[in-house]
């Protein structure tokens, strides 16, 4: 069809365009969130919007995620997708007034994929001993713990946080956690024992060292593929006016090195470490999201330098409030500009043959505009801009497009 | 602002967008540009074909899982063969042990391929002490399927074995035995039960059903039906991955298109009169044709691959002691040149040219050749700044 005609069409089908919308919210009592703390990323799993029905000690949450886009790579385009990418529910319940229970289940691509994320009880012995059991979020990094799909103005996920970290990556396991509260400043400290990674990591079918590619293997919620668990441990401060800063680690034996008694390898481990830090400026309100992780892995020489031993990467989101006020009968909706820079290098280093830098890393900027017609919800549009560089560097595989969508808890 | 005006605004911006969407991806790079795509005029079912060799190709992808090694050299064909172009010294390989026609007498040690990567535990090969040896870059895949449907006769009608012109060059077929699954094509040559092969550095493979098989067995650690022993254990096992999908990557590199030449048209022409005074095209000739084939895109076509398809001896320079069927430790098959100014965009930016890569670029290439091509060097040497510049960028171009 000739362009200018399909957009007179268009035109004439908005000229008839009605808006309608009805929704009765007198029968459900929202838990309100708690804004009087010093909140931090690893409260993001308790404050989160719940709905409760009269006494019950129950609430319920959750989070939808859809959006539809359109990107190419290298001329080659997609076309046009739509994406139900996520519908996640939590159940929260205080089982009595220091045990407290949150679980939460997604659903992620449809039915593709079902995930418990979270699921766990939480003993509060004192402000600075807590227990926590279950399936819990390793809390590598910031974007792990906080990830829910309306806190972003952006569809995708971080590169580095999802592909290089494994986020969203849970485990069964337990550990301690505690808080301490001074003037201005909160400090805090977690730390698990966990089930933890397998020997996919080095061998899978993204042909690059790929954490996430133990999330294949859904056994590790009943079994330790070797026996040796995996330590994660976070300290995180944050001062009110300037931010929060968060140290992470995560690391353990991935491989399997003994079975029925015998040796079959020598141990070997995988590292990680992440620096973590949100802010926002006070004069303008720019909010600053930034993450940064470095992983090693002990691969043996004798392997496929293929996998790399090292990798490095992060993300920064900046989000700059653009106009707040009453629009569209959203009386307290917000209109953001943001902007995000990522990079993943999948593999530092220097190829035994030539001494030449092992490429293999990603670069990515997303612009993008987000309107926030409650703090509940967000509407979206992005326009995503990728580098994708070889092993050895040849030109890069370009991709970009724009994303609309939508994610908003209920 | 008027509410109504804005949810008409914004919504004719959406749709615009939605509508106008792919001029905000990314352009196909130039088809000239690229190695990679199908010949033309293949039918809709060739095309799906394709498709299905290009994706075990490229994005097969093999772990302990599913087959890998345990002894391998790289995890995919694609690994070796980036964007079907020529590779690096990262994905080159290492062959050993035979040094005459009496064939190799290093196969109880692992011969005739080296495979020094192994899965974690096991401990990969290294070379045996006083094998000789030879390195192997990967070289581009494109137009595989013009060159394997050249009639034997053809090839041997350039041959001149005893150089009866006088002009230096001689260029011999390697004759070799054939492998119990190849069937040998239609019309093809035999002498003393051996055939022509015509794939490969040294053309000691006869077709693509050879190169595919064994590069699956000998590169990767997978075995088929045709090439059923591990290479680690020596021992006969199931075949790893089924004949269909081995079919479907031989007719992905049949129908893999030939590069297509670049640049200006009278700059082609001065530099291709230079290439043949010169002599270089004694070898590396500028025109074949197709006989028959079953792929009608490929049978009776006229091609420019720069190749002869035969072996020189190229002088000590490039004598690596190792050898593969009949032909000599200092002997090479003319490497087709089409594509040569590509090859930077498979090989990380770089010029890694001959056999093993040792050349950092096409003159070093051209100044490396010896024996049969000595003469035609030195006239290279001889030719004027304009001349050797124009040259190489006619072979840049190809
Ligand atoms: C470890 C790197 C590596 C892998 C993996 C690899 N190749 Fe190759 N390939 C090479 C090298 C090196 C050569 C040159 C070998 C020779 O000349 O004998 C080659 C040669 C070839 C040729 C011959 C081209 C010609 O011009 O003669 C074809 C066809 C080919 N490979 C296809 C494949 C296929 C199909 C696969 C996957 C099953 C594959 N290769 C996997 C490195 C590799
Ligand atoms: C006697 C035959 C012969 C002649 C004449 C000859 N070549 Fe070659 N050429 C070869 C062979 C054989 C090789 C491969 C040698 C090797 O790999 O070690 C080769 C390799 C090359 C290469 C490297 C190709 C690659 O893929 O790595 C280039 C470039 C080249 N020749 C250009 C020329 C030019 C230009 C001339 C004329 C000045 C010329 N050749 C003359 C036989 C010849």
């Amino acid at each position: 069809m000739k362009r200018p005609l399909l957009f007179g069409i268009l035109l004439l089908l908005l000229l008839n365009f009605r808006a309608s919308g009805q929704i009765d919210s007198t029968l459900l009592r929202r838990t309100p969130k708690d804004t009087t703390k010093l909140l931090l990323n690893m409260d993001a799993v308790y404050n989160r919007p719940f709905l409760s029905v009269g006494k019950v000690p129950v609430a319920v949450g959750g989070y939808v995620e859809a959006n539809w886009q359109h990107l190419g790579t290298d001329g080659v385009s997609e076309g046009h997708q739509f994406q139900m990418r996520r519908l996640t529910l939590f159940i929260a319940s205080t089982i009595s007034r220091r045990i407290k229970f949150l679980s939460e289940i997604e659903f992620e691509d449809g039915t593709k994929e079902i995930n418990i994320e979270f699921a766990s009880v939480d003993f509060e012995f004192h402000p600075l001993l807590n227990l926590r059991g279950g399936v819990i979020m390793n809390p590598i990094g910031a974007f792990n713990q906080n990830h829910d799909g309306p806190k972003w103005e952006f569809i995708d996920r971080p590169v580095s946080a999802t592909q290089m970290l494994p986020a969203t990556w849970s485990n069964v396991g337990f550990g301690l956690y505690g808080k301490l509260y001074k003037k201005d400043w909160v400090y805090a400290y977690e730390v698990y024992l966990t089930n933890g990674f397998d020997d996919q990591i080095i061998s899978n079918t993204q042909n690059k060292t790929f954490l996430p590619a133990t999330k294949l293997n859904t056994d590790r919620f009943e079994e330790s593929f070797n026996g040796e668990p995996l330590i994660t441990a976070k300290v995180a401060l944050r001062n009110k006016r300037i931010g929060e800063l968060g140290l992470s680690y995560m690391g353990g034996v991935y491989n399997k090195f003994q079975e029925d008694g015998l040796i079959i390898d020598k141990k070997r481990r995988v590292d990680t470490w992440a620096v973590d830090f949100t802010s926002t400026v006070p004069a303008t309100n720019t909010y600053i999201r930034a993450e940064w992780a470095f992983v090693h892995v002990d691969i043996p020489d004798s392997y496929s330098q293929q996998y790399g031993k090292r990798q490095v990467g992060g993300y920064m989101d900046v989000v700059q409030p653009i106009r707040r006020g009453s629009l569209l009968g959203f009386e307290k909706s917000v209109i953001n500009a943001a902007v995000r820079i990522e990079y993943v290098d999948w593999n530092k280093g220097t190829f035994i043959e030539t001494g030449g830098n092992i490429r293999e890393d990603f670069f990515s900027v997303v612009p993008g505009i987000s309107w926030r017609p409650t703090s509940q919800t967000v509407v979206r549009l992005n326009y995503r801009y990728n580098w994708q560089v070889d092993i050895l560097g040849n030109p890069a595989s370009k991709t970009a497009g724009f994303q609309f969508g939508f994610s908003s808890y209920f | 602002m008027n509410t109504r005006i804005f949810s008409r605004l914004t919504l004719f911006a959406f749709l615009t967008l939605a509508a106008a969407c792919s001029e905000f991806e990314p352009a196909a790079r130039e088809s000239d540009t690229l190695l990679d795509g199908p010949v033309e005029g293949l039918s809709e079912a060739e095309n799906q074909h394709f498709l299905k060799g290009d994706a075990a190709f490229n994005t097969d992808v093999f772990t302990s899982a599913n087959g890998l090694g345990p002894l391998f050299v790289a995890t995919s064909c694609g690994s070796c063969h980036a964007g079907d172009g020529k590779g690096h010294p990262f994905t080159t390989l290492t062959r050993f042990g035979q040094s005459d026609e009496r064939g190799n007498l290093f196969l109880t040690m692992g011969g005739p391929q080296l495979q020094h990567r192994a899965i974690p535990g096991y401990t990969p090969e290294s070379i045996p002490s006083g094998a000789p040896y030879s390195k192997f870059t990967p070289p581009a895949n494109t137009g595989l399927g013009f060159l394997d449907a050249v009639a034997d006769e053809e090839i041997l009608s350039w041959a001149d074995p005893d150089d009866l012109d006088g002009d230096g060059i001689s260029g011999v077929a390697n004759w070799i035995r054939l492998k119990g699954y190849v069937t040998p094509r239609e019309g093809s040559v035999e002498k003393d039960e051996k055939y022509i092969g015509r794939f490969g550095k040294k053309g000691a493979t006869y077709d693509l059903l050879q190169q595919t098989v064994t590069a699956y067995n000998q590169d990767i650690g997978i075995t088929t039906t045709y090439e059923p022993y591990d290479t680690y254990s020596g021992l006969e096992t199931d075949p790893e991955i089924p004949n269909q999908r081995v079919n479907d990557v031989v007719f992905y590199l049949k129908t893999l298109k030939a590069p297509i030449a670049r640049g200006e048209k009278d700059e082609l022409v001065s530099g291709a009169q230079i290439f043949s005074t010169t002599g270089c095209a004694k070898c590396h000739r500028p025109e074949m044709k197709t006989g028959n084939s079953s792929i009608n895109a490929l049978a009776h076509k006229v091609f420019a691959p720069y190749s002869d398809l035969l072996l020189h001896d190229m002088g000590p320079g490039l004598d690596d002691g190792y050898t593969e069927g009949s032909a000599k430790t200092y002997e090479w098959r003319t490497p087709p040149l089409w594509g040569l100014g590509l090859s930077k965009n498979s090989q990380g930016g770089k010029y890694f040219l001959l056999h093993d890569g040792r050349a950092g670029s096409i003159e070093e290439a051209i100044l490396l050749h010896g024996g049969e091509a000595a003469q035609v060097k030195d006239r290279y040497v001889s030719l004027s700044a304009d001349d050797k510049t124009k040259l190489i960028q006619f072979l840049e171009n190809l």
